[in-house]
């Protein structure tokens, strides 16, 4: 299991990012991460796969600090879907290959190459493993990535923002997948989301940042005008539709937009 | 199933076998295209065994090579040609594989030993070498730099200069993390300091002696003998080997660092020693055998166009691709205007230019 607590990050002494996170992953979860744009919701998700280390509290993974993991180990357990990554000149099949490096050394194995035809039927993207990364559209470039992830076999999976620039239909087909995984194979997920209806779509638990703290954690009834207010400062009604809870936005008055985001700068 | 694209093959036809079968025959082209550059390799260094003012037969070279020809063939053979081919071998794989190596981990298709420093580094060493320290002659380094002169004293400052740069890189690391783009950024500020140091010496130099050092700059694979040649081979074996280990490496970093992070790879160890590895086989090449450019950036990109980025494959590729770009060179510099030898680094420019420009706009897809 995949713990935070009371993660303290920030990039500069004047302005504490992150001043007290707390959260847990639990298995067989998918937990949305929300808040606005800039209040560290990626730099969590960085924290949390050690590619930056907390300034207080600590990142525990199974209840050892996440600095005395080895790098092989924190790879076996945590797979990383980053924000930005390249297309370069790799096929589909090597480029999700490389997601079985942690478990086998050098060479390919048998099971290797098992996992990634399964993983592959399993996305669609079956007839796609000689074409080169550079060349698919965003909606399949995304797929091959979250099949690089998921031919990890990880217990936990991070997820940056993995539905950005893609049409309605992908970002659906790429959160099914993720729920997939984790109904299926009890995975820990989390996912740094801006659509927040997506997310309720899919996700179990939501967790929204404000101000460097975790301003709730809980199921979607935490999702309520209120809170849609005090975080993105936007007029909006929660209804629900087919028993699924819906955020519908007014018009957002551009006055409490831009003294949000004044705030926010102080 | 939403597809946001209509491919012209139906792609619910296609089985997990055809899969693994079209792939099977991929990485078949891929080691099958590697052997062919091996081929080639091998033949020029034939072809120009048998070249040179000196005609022999392949009958001849044939003998001389076990050993069995009279002792003016056996010399030629072993004592001209043979030293200067192998040293083009050695040289063009180091070069290949280190700029291999740092466009990788710098993300950057134009880092080479050029552009980060090294090249540069090199030439004020020899400066320092050849007009400070006066180990060197006009005359005796157009000769190649073997009778009078030090050339020892030279390949060490030159080997001193071009890992400079990478050491005063390494070095500023320590105190911050570099991006891969301050990096390539620092490499580039420190060729024009090297560059403007360069020039202040010889601004101060006597005629002869900075003659001498564009004579060491032309770059010469005869100045090689068997002893440095080892030297040669040696670093760049151990390159190879250390390269060849990181090769799933590099393919995780080329498709992002928070990618390579979450596989479990040690992101900037793995980039510093890199950097180190690939500066130290360019600096020895360039320390024995004076600048030769372009190679270190057009033979991985050649390969990279025509078999794709997996370092797998890429690295012995541009290894091949290295060494037949600089026999060619070498066997060119020989016969344009025989009997005259052509600055060898000129001539890389030449024959790597046009192929590199080629498949740059046909758009090669293998």
């Amino acid at each position: 299991m995949l713990s935070a607590n009371n993660v303290k990050f920030s990039y500069s002494s004047r302005h504490d990012l992150l001043r007290d996170i707390s959260v847990a992953l639990e298995p067989g979860s998918f937990l949305a991460i929300l808040g606005v744009n800039g209040c560290g919701k990626s730099t969590l998700m960085q924290l949390m796969v050690d590619i930056l280390q907390p300034q207080g509290g600590a990142i525990e993974l199974d209840g050892v600090p996440m600095h005395s993991v080895k790098r092989r180990d924190r790879a076996k357990n945590i797979a990383f879907v980053s924000q930005h990554s390249h297309a370069n000149r790799l096929t589909v099949y090597d480029a999700i290959l490389m997601g079985r490096h942690p478990h086998s050394d050098d060479s390919t194995t048998e099971e290797d190459r098992k996992v990634v035809n399964d993983v592959m039927g399993k996305l669609g993207l079956k007839g796609y493993s000689l074409r080169y990364m550079d060349e698919l559209s965003g909606g399949e470039y995304q797929k091959v990535v979250l099949a690089r992830a998921f031919v990890q076999q990880t217990p936990i999976l991070l997820l940056d923002e993995p539905t950005n620039n893609l049409d309605p239909a992908n970002c659906h087909e790429v959160m099914q997948a993720v729920r997939d995984e984790v109904d299926q194979r009890s995975v820990s997920a989390a996912a740094v989301m801006h659509d927040i209806n997506l997310s309720l779509g899919y996700c179990d638990r939501f967790m929204f940042v404000k101000d460097g703290v975790v301003e709730s954690l809980g199921g979607p009834e935490t999702i309520t005008p209120e809170r849609i207010k005090k975080i993105y400062g936007l007029e909006a009604d929660v209804i629900e539709h087919k028993g699924q809870r819906v955020v519908i936005a007014r018009k957002a008055t551009s006055c409490n937009r831009r003294n949000l985001e004044d705030k926010e700068k102080q | 199933m939403y597809e946001d694209h209509v491919d012209t093959t139906d792609l619910s036809e296609i089985t997990e076998e055809d899969d693994e079968r079209a792939y099977r025959g991929y990485i078949r082209h891929k080691k099958l295209v590697v052997l062919i550059l091996i081929a080639v390799a091998f033949a020029l260094v034939c072809a120009s065994l048998s070249m040179g003012s000196m005609d022999l037969s392949l009958q001849d070279i044939l003998l001389a090579l076990i050993g069995q020809a009279d002792a003016k063939s056996m010399a030629v053979i072993w004592n001209m040609r043979m030293p200067r081919i192998l040293t083009a071998v050695v040289g063009g794989i180091a070069l290949a594989l280190s700029g291999c190596a740092f466009q990788s981990v710098l993300r950057n298709p134009l880092a080479s030993a050029s552009t980060l420093g090294i090249a540069q580094g090199a030439a004020f060493g020899a400066s320092i070498a050849i007009i400070v320290l006066g180990s060197g002659s006009a005359s005796a380094a157009y000769e190649g730099a073997t009778s009078t002169v030090d050339p020892i004293a030279t390949a060490i400052c030159a080997f001193v200069g071009a890992i400079l740069s990478t050491i005063v890189i390494l070095a500023l690391s320590r105190f911050r993390e570099m991006t891969p783009e301050s990096i390539v950024l620092a490499g580039v500020a420190l060729s024009a300091l090297f560059t403007g140091g360069t020039t202040l010496v010889q601004y101060f130099a006597e005629d002869s002696q900075v003659a001498a050092v564009v004579f060491w700059t032309f770059g010469d694979l005869s100045r090689v003998n068997y002893q440095q040649l080892g030297i040669m081979a040696a670093v760049t074996l151990g390159s190879g080997i250390f390269f060849f280990f990181n090769r799933w490496n590099y393919n995780a970093m080329e498709s992002g660092e928070g990618l390579a992070h979450g596989l479990g790879v040690a992101v900037t160890r793995t980039r510093l020693a890199s950097m180190v590895v690939g500066a130290g086989a360019a600096a020895t090449v360039i320390a024995f055998c004076g600048i030769i450019n372009f190679i270190g950036l057009v033979a991985p990109h050649i390969m990279r166009r025509l078999l794709g980025s997996d370092y797998r494959y890429l690295l012995p590729a541009s290894a091949a691709m290295g060494a037949v770009i600089l026999l060619l060179s070498d066997v060119l510099c020989h016969v344009i205007v025989a009997p005259l030898v052509l600055p060898i680094s000129a001539i890389t420019s030449f024959v790597g230019a046009p192929v590199f420009i080629y498949l740059l706009f046909k758009g090669v897809r293998s």
